[in-house]
């Protein structure tokens, strides 16, 4: 690949080069009728090129993408991302098409006269009102979405965990028999206590610190987000989630997963895309890759970003109440 | 002041000039020399993204100690991320654009003598230079240059604990921004003043010529919302020096509690994007306009909905100010915050529909002379489309969600603002080159330029969204530490390949420039048979533009292969060929259009 490089870089100067000389001979700046009728076919060409790559890039980067929305409240999401990649897919071609096939019929030469068309209201009106009724549908389901996705009041039982940020690693708090976090505050950082929790809050006596996330299918996850230095976002791509976590203020997301990690490694999607990756992993000599959910940083916080992640597993019920139960409370960790 | 000249030494000629011709060239030149450094850097980390394993000596060469074995540091990959976005953005897109083209453009095309304040310009010009030199020095620090993203969010930017860039470098970027800011608002009052007072006799607001409509409403969204970044930096610098707390609040790092209580980094957030926002339309604005221009006449048509044009120009620039909470629909603000932002950032895709759909009808039916200018005010058009859709996803809340900060962002904002204000750049100067030179760039060069640089651009940004949907964070060093996209690595390669091949053919672009300004070919008055008054000039720059009495303007710019008869496209053109100079009087029972 490396030798392929510096030859690609070597051709890249010595093209340059050779063009650069060559100046001294092309003494032409106003483009004639010939330069018309080349760069119009050439304009044809680009076309061409871009349809090409647009088309086997829609067709064959389907395979590295996400697979569909492990949370319930992210189906719609999925729904709306559908419409609207259709929808610009489909200006984008008919534009390119338009911007690029007129370029060459149009290509101008001496005996050519440009039509005089200085104004229609008419095309005007269309092409503003068009736009507008087809954002007045995609603003309505999107604001639909967002508020559904926002909105954690009437979340019943939800289960409440605090995700707790620093440089460069991720923490839980799971709030207990209670349901009810305890409060929490850098200054009470100090030992074990490393998230600051507020110890004399009794809601806090019962909380549960972990370092990976356990979420049960099909229960409403109520995130609360927290960062003890600098902002961090905390995306969970396979969910449809993020959330920045801002250091001085209690930030919230809340999704319903709809899989566990099990049933998502039988997708065939999944599968699909785990052996693509476990071909190019075998030739490195590397592990074979397993799929998991994972929560990653997602907004720039110092050298370590690009490795600030954290594992989540989603289980049945029973078994998320049977791995609860085993983690120690803090007032048993924190003595 | 037009009617003698100045006894001129080369000092006052080309340093502390105060003629609007020369300020545009030194803001042109100096821009071009920042862009170069931003380019290499990017071909810097895109090296570093396709094979983040292997050592490259180029690397050792440029980053010296910010290296090992050839591998560049994970924090010098933010510091040059960080300064490729601020040069780009503000000295090269900004300064470089604006700058260069407003002062050209707008006492030659509005039929004045020179802007409104010679002297304020050359200070503007100055206070570029100034924030420029200082933003180089900040690439020699020893801790690095500020590394925070061009963004600058604190409390990352605000604590060298955080990350080194956050020390000296981030205090000269705060400075650098902070004397950039000022040139860049005495330029826009400059501008502003200029067009409303400086028109000559005839030149109606209405017959305006769209390059300084765009360049007006520039200046005005400039004047509104830079101040505000210059307050969010000068907050920021008080947190950093002495001990304030806008944007601090609850911070435990490197062992300790820090003292800050009670401040917000979602306030610097609102700040920072008060200006960001609207910084997009001061660099795009320009460069459509200039497009608008160049279509118009390389189609041989008139601009296809001049009033609409103008009318669409208006509403992205007050859309622009209300639309700057779309870059946080996840940074903790109320979400009903996010709903109003929403709908309002979806509105400006409406004039921003129009403004395409104009451009398109002008190219059909026209008489295309395809000049180098011509096929990049195309290429503007083709990503300003390719990148604008894919703003409809980014600007719906529920949908930014889950790309939010992924490289479907990047790929979305280089095509719609990046390579679409580059593309407006180029077009201005093969089109106006000759005259700021007197002489031509060379033809040749200036196609392999472009068909090699809009195949790169896309090459590199149109599957970058694709390695956004599967979810790859913005701003990672490498990402080898995730599996899950390993399968991404090919696509980062063939990204970088073309990165590195449409950079190394902006050698055609520079070679081309600099020997046509001493070898090209001599210039005509009005090379390309243009309408606007910049070509009523002597091609030898005089000082007040017009030798003798300023030019009367009698109808709009756009009078292109206008006919005798108007509802027959067979009838001869009006006055016997196909442009009628702004300065043409009106016929008798003339439509004036």
């Amino acid at each position: 690949m490396l030798a392929l490089f510096y030859i690609f870089i070597g051709v890249a100067i010595g093209v340059s080069v050779w063009q650069i000389t060559r100046i001294m001979d092309f003494r032409g700046s106003i483009a004639n009728d010939s330069d018309n009728d080349a760069q119009g076919k050439y304009a044809m060409g680009f076309l061409a090129f871009m349809y090409a790559m647009m088309i086997y890039c829609l067709i064959f980067m389907n395979v590295i993408m996400l697979p569909e929305s492990a949370s319930i409240e992210g189906e719609h999401d999925d729904t709306l991302f559908d419409i609207t990649f259709w929808l610009i897919g489909v200006v984008q071609f008919i534009m390119q098409f338009l911007i690029f096939y007129f370029t060459f019929k149009y290509r101008g030469n001496k005996d050519k006269k440009a039509k005089f068309y200085a104004d229609s209201h008419k095309l005007e009106f269309i092409w503003t009102v068009t736009p507008a009724i087809v954002l007045v549908g995609l603003v309505g389901y999107g604001l639909w979405q967002w508020n559904n996705v926002m909105d954690l009041s009437e979340a019943d039982n939800p289960v409440v965990i605090e995700v707790y940020s620093q440089q460069f690693n991720w923490k839980a708090r799971y709030a207990g028999a209670d349901n009810t976090l305890g409060t929490g505050n850098v200054n009470f950082i100090k030992g074990m206590n490393t998230m600051g929790v507020d110890m004399s809050d009794p809601n806090s006596v019962d909380d549960k610190q972990v370092t990976e996330l356990y979420l049960p299918k099909g229960r409403k996850v109520h995130f609360r987000f927290r960062s003890q230095d600098v902002l961090h976002s905390a995306y969970m791509p396979h969910f449809r989630a993020q959330m920045n976590c801002v250091p001085g203020m209690v930030t919230q997301f809340g999704f319903t997963p709809k899989y566990t990690t099990q049933e998502m490694r039988d997708l065939p999607e999944v599968i699909e895309k785990s052996i693509g990756i476990n071909k190019i992993r075998r030739a490195k000599g590397e592990e074979p890759y397993i799929f998991n959910y994972l929560l990653l940083c997602n907004k720039i916080c110092g050298a370590s970003h690009y490795n600030m992640q954290m594992k989540i597993t989603v289980v049945e019920e029973d078994e998320f109440d049977e791995w609860l139960s085993e983690q120690p409370t803090l007032s048993e960790v924190i003595k | 002041m037009s009617e003698h000249h100045h006894k001129e030494t080369f000092v006052t000629k080309y340093i502390f000039s105060q003629d609007h011709k020369m300020i545009s060239k030194q803001f042109l030149v100096t821009g071009m020399f920042m862009g170069i450094i931003a380019v290499l850097m990017s071909m810097l980390f895109r090296l570093q993204l396709a094979w983040p394993e292997t050592s490259f000596s180029v690397v050792e060469a440029f980053l010296g100690s910010h290296q090992t074995d050839g591998i560049m540091d994970p924090d010098i990959y933010l510091a040059l991320v960080t300064i490729h976005g601020t040069i780009m953005v503000f000295f090269v897109l900004t300064a470089g654009l604006s700058g260069t083209f407003s002062n050209l453009l707008i006492p030659l095309q509005i039929g004045a003598r020179d802007m409104a304040s010679g002297f304020l310009n050359m200070i503007s010009y100055w206070l570029f230079f100034l924030s420029s030199i200082v933003m180089l020095i900040s690439l020699f620090v020893e801790a690095g240059p500020a590394s925070a993203g061009w963004t600058v969010y604190p409390p990352l930017s605000a604590l060298p604990q955080a990350i080194p860039g956050s020390g000296t470098g981030m205090t000269l970027w705060l400075v650098s921004m902070a004397i950039f800011i000022a040139s860049s608002l005495i330029g826009a009052l400059n501008y502003i003043v200029t067009v409303l007072n400086l028109r000559t006799k005839g030149m109606k607001m209405t017959r305006l010529p769209l390059t300084i409509w765009a360049f007006f409403v520039t200046a005005i969204i400039g004047v509104v919302s830079f101040p505000v970044l210059l307050s969010a930096s000068l907050l920021l610098i008080f947190d950093r020096s002495f001990g304030t707390s806008f944007y601090l609040s609850d911070i435990f790092i490197s062992g300790e509690v820090l003292h800050y209580q009670g401040g917000s980094p979602v306030l610097f957030e609102h700040l920072f994007w008060f200006l960001g926002h609207p910084e997009v339309y001061i660099v795009l604005l320009p460069a459509l306009g200039i497009t608008s221009e160049i279509i118009s006449t390389n189609s041989r048509k008139p601009i296809f909905g001049y009033r609409a044009m103008i009318g669409s120009i208006l509403a992205i620039a007050f859309l622009s100010t209300i639309v700057w909470g779309h870059h946080m629909f996840i940074s903790g603000m109320n979400p009903f915050l996010g709903s109003v932002f929403t709908f309002t950032t979806l509105l400006i895709a409406i004039p921003s529909a129009v403004k395409a759909f104009n451009y398109v009808t002008t190219l059909w039916k026209g008489n295309l002379q395809l000049n180098p200018a011509m096929l990049f005010s195309i290429g503007l058009v083709s990503t300003f489309v390719t990148g604008g859709l894919t703003g409809l996803v980014l600007g719906d809340s529920a949908l930014d969600i889950n790309i939010h900060d992924t490289y479907f962002v990047v790929a979305h904002f280089h095509l719609v603002m990046g390579v679409s204000a580059i593309f407006g750049m180029y077009a201005g100067i093969y089109h106006w080159f000759p005259k700021m030179y007197g002489r031509m760039m060379n033809k040749t060069l200036g196609y392999w330029h472009f068909w090699i640089t809009i195949i790169c651009a896309y090459g590199v940004f149109w599957p970058m969204h694709f390695i956004g949907l599967a979810g790859l964070p913005r701003r990672y060093y490498t990402n080898t530490n995730f599996p899950m996209f390993d399968d991404l690595a090919d696509i980062n390669v063939v990204i970088t390949l073309f990165a590195l091949v449409g950079g190394v053919a902006q050698i055609f672009f520079i070679a081309n420039f600099f020997i046509s300004m001493y070898r090209g070919e001599k210039a005509t008055q009005n090379p390309w048979k243009s309408n606007t008054l910049e070509w009523t000039t002597p091609v030898e720059h005089v000082h007040g533009n017009w030798p003798g009495k300023l030019p009367e303007v009698h109808r709009w710019a756009y009078d292109y292969s206008k006919r005798v008869d108007a509802d027959d496209d067979d009838s001869d053109y009006l006055h016997g060929k196909d442009f009628v100079l702004q300065t043409t009087p009106l016929l008798d029972g003339e439509d004036p259009s």
